[in-house]
């Protein structure tokens, strides 16, 4: 009886105190959040259907080429979701469309993490003055409007995609950058991170090796949730007539387009709008269940 | 006679069971007390960490959470009124007019964003129906009575000490003169010095208010200055209880024993302490015997078979301890 | 107290100047050069540089922009390159619509964020925390102008409750204000949870309840009062955000606010229009900025107490 209560609490024990990877640690307990998986589900399905579009359908014909004596026919077997203005199929637009607004997405994060992480990290490290200047930056880009701030980048730069990736990424950087340095401001007094300063350790080495991957975890999270609002922010200048320009088929793009239309298709306001909405939940519930796989005090 | 006796009792507990039903498992944290406390005394309930103590005072208050804490009792009497039955409206009427609690952390018990003046008078408007200007005067004259000056009632408790804030909460507790008092480990947060003050403050308080007092403790000097009776728990059950002198000078289960003999020895400072072996057994999964079986060095067999029942020594003495069945055992420690 | 208030106005100097140089430096390069587009095509060079000067444009980067903040503490935006109307006069007029508007939608946002969010908290893990989550999840991945043209669709063309678009009387904010604070409250109602979360596991609370303070004020007095810094703190950012005209929902319903001069104002290269409305809205965001910490030391003595030092 003894025994065997001993040996219980030695087994729990080591379950509890086993060394695992941080990775594998974090797959445990996300597989355990139905919400996230269904969004990693999701997300896959979204990505592989924007990968491989080109295979299923001809760009020149099927997405962009114009068909007027099929012009704005409501949903039937032949078009799922019915035909637009100029007699395309929505089905085809709204999945090639996947490409536009991951790709948009994911650069435009990608460019906020370059800019956010490389000014915060050096202004935590640094200090001083320099940390003054680039918060109070930082503070300047908070106080506009994103969505303003993205307009007047696009407009400054001229409209296109990539200049549209651009514009978003560089309206999403502020968050970045207050993430990165509040995680060097609490890591740069470890003292693992002097001992590598003491050895002659260069800085740039210091942030990159120590510091940068201990607040990877925040970073990942701020990114994947991250990716679903700069989604959102490029459909809306895309709607605003900023974003990617014709006759590509964006999402936000098609819904400006059957805004035109909304009173006799509504049609066409519906898909491109549900599939924006699919994508950024898919995305915000695996970001939320990362968040709490990271840090489960934070999963109430 | 035995009627009068009846009218004295404060506070009648019987067969209180409580469980936290978690995700991890089924945590019972009470398991089966009985407690009787008559007008104007003191029981000191002794224990380690995780043996129940404070899910018995929270009980008693029927502030237990519900999720994830079950409560189940037989009976639950306070001043004579039951407490099981009541609805939670009424139950407010009970909670801080009757029966009142003093928290073990004074540094979070306090409200942050109310000043400690509207925190006392708080309860006067709710149990007296004072207006706010009469109980802001009631909570001024609350704060001197246990020592703090009338001026500071407009304060917040991030502007006071540990041992003032302390002050405060005994205050908040005593606002309305409640029959009965449960101070959780009152003391414990608190410099050596500032402890002794406060637990004079209170004892003073209670003389003065014939209120009577649950000391829930781990520190048997604390039980020795203010409790008349004694109650040693261990996860979840009482395992010895009768009056100051039964518990301390006649003790008889191991366990007792074994909180005695951890305790340092001013006179013998060559002398060994003698901890209590090992660990509290897991609530999730408590044993079938005595819960002290696999740490008791008096166990034997007859231990790890059924769980024991407290039994009476004496008129005032009970102990639960399968040991005693034999006529011959006693424990080492040396008896007065 | 005043001191702080004193200190805090003082610092918001630098960030105007900043702002109105970043503003400036921007629409300096994405101009190009607006006064040969002002002057037609077959100007002389001598008539551009007498239109270059009346506009207000010779001299380096650095001279125009000490030029326009001398004009602007003066109140003087400038002149719209199209309409030739006062920048700053232009801004006045589509102020109040979108003060309307944010008002109200933040009155729509916390109305519905706050009891939902109260509500998930208390009865954490119920069916109706799980319905709130799922709600708030919703909310924050819908695009708002999709939801917009959703309720145009149902509540306008199908209902005929509200107009289409337009600002006549009361009927016409309805629809755009339920676009705006729904997807504003969708943030707001999990900060609310969360941060009730955090409070309600506070020893506090367990005083409150032991002295006999009834359920609800335990919720509605005691910990929402802990709560709500960080649910004023995403307010402020959302607040000020709308502050700066929400544009798409403004296109949307051709709600004729500050969102919309500026995007219009950026499609036709008005640059006096397009700095002079976003440094407006900036100090608006600024000085909305400094309340909120105000509104901080109202809620908790221990910031008051900060400020004061």
């Amino acid at each position: 009886m003894e025994t065997n209560q001993t040996n219980r609490s030695q087994q729990r024990a080591t379950k509890l105190y086993k060394k695992r990877s941080t990775l594998e640690d974090i797959w445990r307990q996300l597989r355990r959040n139905k919400g996230a998986i269904i969004g990693l589900i999701l997300i896959i399905v979204i990505i592989l259907v924007a990968l491989l579009s080109p295979l299923l359908l001809d760009y020149d014909k099927d997405v962009i080429g114009q068909n007027i004596k099929q012009r704005l026919k409501p949903p039937s077997s032949a078009h799922w979701f019915g035909t637009d203005e100029l007699g395309r199929d929505i089905l085809s637009r709204v999945i090639y469309g996947a490409r536009y607004s991951l790709a948009v997405g994911v650069v435009a994060v990608f460019v906020a993490l370059a800019f956010g992480i490389t000014l915060g990290a050096a202004a935590g490290y640094i200090g001083g003055k320099f940390e003054n200047v680039v918060m109070r930056i930082c503070d300047i880009f908070s106080s506009i409007p994103s969505v303003l701030m993205a307009i007047a980048v696009v407009s400054a730069l001229g409209k296109s995609t990539f200049n549209l990736m651009l514009a978003v990424g560089i309206a999403s950087t502020a968050p970045f950058i207050r993430v990165a340095r509040a995680a060097v401001l609490v890591i740069h007094d470890e003292e693992y991170v002097e001992a590598a300063r003491a050895i002659g350790m260069p800085d740039w080495k210091i942030i990159w090796v120590h510091i940068l991957p201990n607040c990877l975890s925040q970073i990942i999270v701020q990114a994947t949730l991250r990716v679903g609002s700069a989604i959102i922010a490029a459909a809306q200048l895309s709607f605003l007539g900023l974003g990617v320009p014709a006759p590509a088929p964006e999402w936000g793009s098609m819904l400006s387009a059957g805004r035109q239309y909304i009173r006799d298709y509504s049609y066409m306001t519906l898909f491109p709008g549900l599939a924006i909405m699919l994508t950024v939940l898919s995305l915000n519930m695996l970001g939320d269940g990362i968040r709490d796989a990271l840090d489960p005090k934070l999963k109430r | 006679m035995t009627n009068q006796e009846a009218n004295e009792i404060i506070l009648n507990i019987r067969n209180l069971k409580v469980r936290y039903e978690t995700q991890d498992g089924i945590v019972k944290a009470v398991n089966g007390v009985d407690l009787t406390l008559r007008k104007k005394r003191t029981l000191g309930l002794v224990g380690e960490t995780g043996a129940g103590k404070t899910t018995t005072a929270l009980a008693i208050m029927r502030l237990v959470p519900n999720p994830p804490g079950v409560v189940e009792c037989d009976k639950l009497e306070i001043g004579g009124q039951d407490i099981l039955s009541l609805p939670e409206h009424k139950l407010e009427h009970v909670r801080g007019n009757d029966v009142s609690m003093i928290f073990q952390d004074p540094m979070t018990a306090l409200n942050p964003v109310f000043t400690v003046g509207d925190q006392i008078a708080e309860s006067l408007e709710i149990h007296e129906h004072l207006s706010v200007k009469d109980a802001k005067e009631r909570a001024g004259d609350m704060l001197e009575l246990v020592g703090i000056p009338r001026e500071r009632a407009n304060e917040y408790p991030h502007q006071f000490s540990g041992g003032m804030k302390q002050r405060v909460v005994i205050a908040i507790a005593l606002a309305c003169n409640p029959q009965l008092l449960l101070a959780d480990e009152p003391t414990t947060a608190l410099d050596v010095t500032i402890q002794a003050q406060v637990l004079e403050l209170m004892n003073e308080l209670k003389e003065k208010y014939d209120t009577s007092m649950i000391m829930i403790t781990h520190d048997l000097g604390c039980v020795a200055e203010v409790c008349d009776e004694v109650a040693v728990m261990y996860a979840g059950r009482i395992v010895e209880e009768g009056t100051l002198e039964d518990v301390f000078n006649r003790t008889m289960h191991p366990y007792t024993e074994g909180l005695f003999n951890s305790l340092p020895n001013i006179k013998d400072r060559k002398a060994k302490l003698k901890p209590i072996k090992g660990l509290m057994p897991d609530p999730t999964n408590l044993p079938v015997g005595c819960s002290f079986a696999p740490r008791c060095n008096y166990a034997t067999d007859a231990c790890l078979i059924a769980q024991p029942q407290l039994r009476s020594i004496s008129q005032t003495h009970r102990i639960a301890c399968t040991a005693y069945d034999n006529p011959e055992f006693h424990i080492e420690r040396r008896i007065l | 107290m005043y001191r702080y208030i004193l200190k805090r106005l003082l610092m918001l100097i630098p960030v105007l100047l900043g702002v109105a140089f970043l503003i400036f430096a921007i629409m300096d390069v994405a101009a190009g050069d607006p006064v040969y587009s002002v002057a037609g095509a077959d100007a002389t060079p001598e008539q551009i540089e007498v239109l270059r000067e009346k506009m207000g444009l010779n001299g380096s980067l650095i001279e125009r922009y000490i030029r326009y903040i001398g004009n602007l503490l003066r109140g003087d935006l400038g002149t719209s390159y199209i309409s030739k109307l006062d920048v700053m006069k232009v801004y006045l007029q589509r102020l109040p619509n979108t003060l309307k508007l944010a008002t109200l939608t933040m009155i729509v946002a916390v109305g519905m964020a706050i009891p939902l969010g109260i509500t998930a908290a208390v009865h954490q893990n119920s069916i109706r925390d799980t319905t709130s989550m799922v709600l708030a999840l919703i909310g924050l991945s819908m695009p708002n102008f999709w939801l917009g043209l959703l309720l145009i669709l149902f509540f306008s063309l199908r209902l005929g409750w509200f107009p289409t678009g337009g600002s006549e009387g009361f009927r016409s904010i309805v629809l755009p204000a339920i676009t705006v604070g729904t997807s504003l409250a969708a943030l707001l109602t999990r900060t609310t949870r969360s941060s009730m979360l955090d409070v309600l596991r506070q020893d506090y609370l367990r005083t409150a309840r032991a002295k006999g303070v009834s359920e609800r004020n335990v919720i509605q007095k005691h910990a929402l009062r802990n709560a709500l810094i960080p649910i004023i703190t995403i307010f402020g950012v959302q607040f000020s955000n709308v502050l700066g005209g929400s544009v798409l929902a403004e296109t949307v319903f051709a709600w004729p606010g500050v969102g919309r001069l500026v995007v219009d104002a950026i499609d036709q290269r008005d640059i006096p229009t397009v700095t002079g409305a976003l440094v407006m809205t900036t100090m608006l965001v600024t000085i909305v900025n400094l309340l909120v910490d105000l509104v901080y030391a109202f809620v908790d003595p221990r910031i008051k107490a900060q400020y004061t030092k």
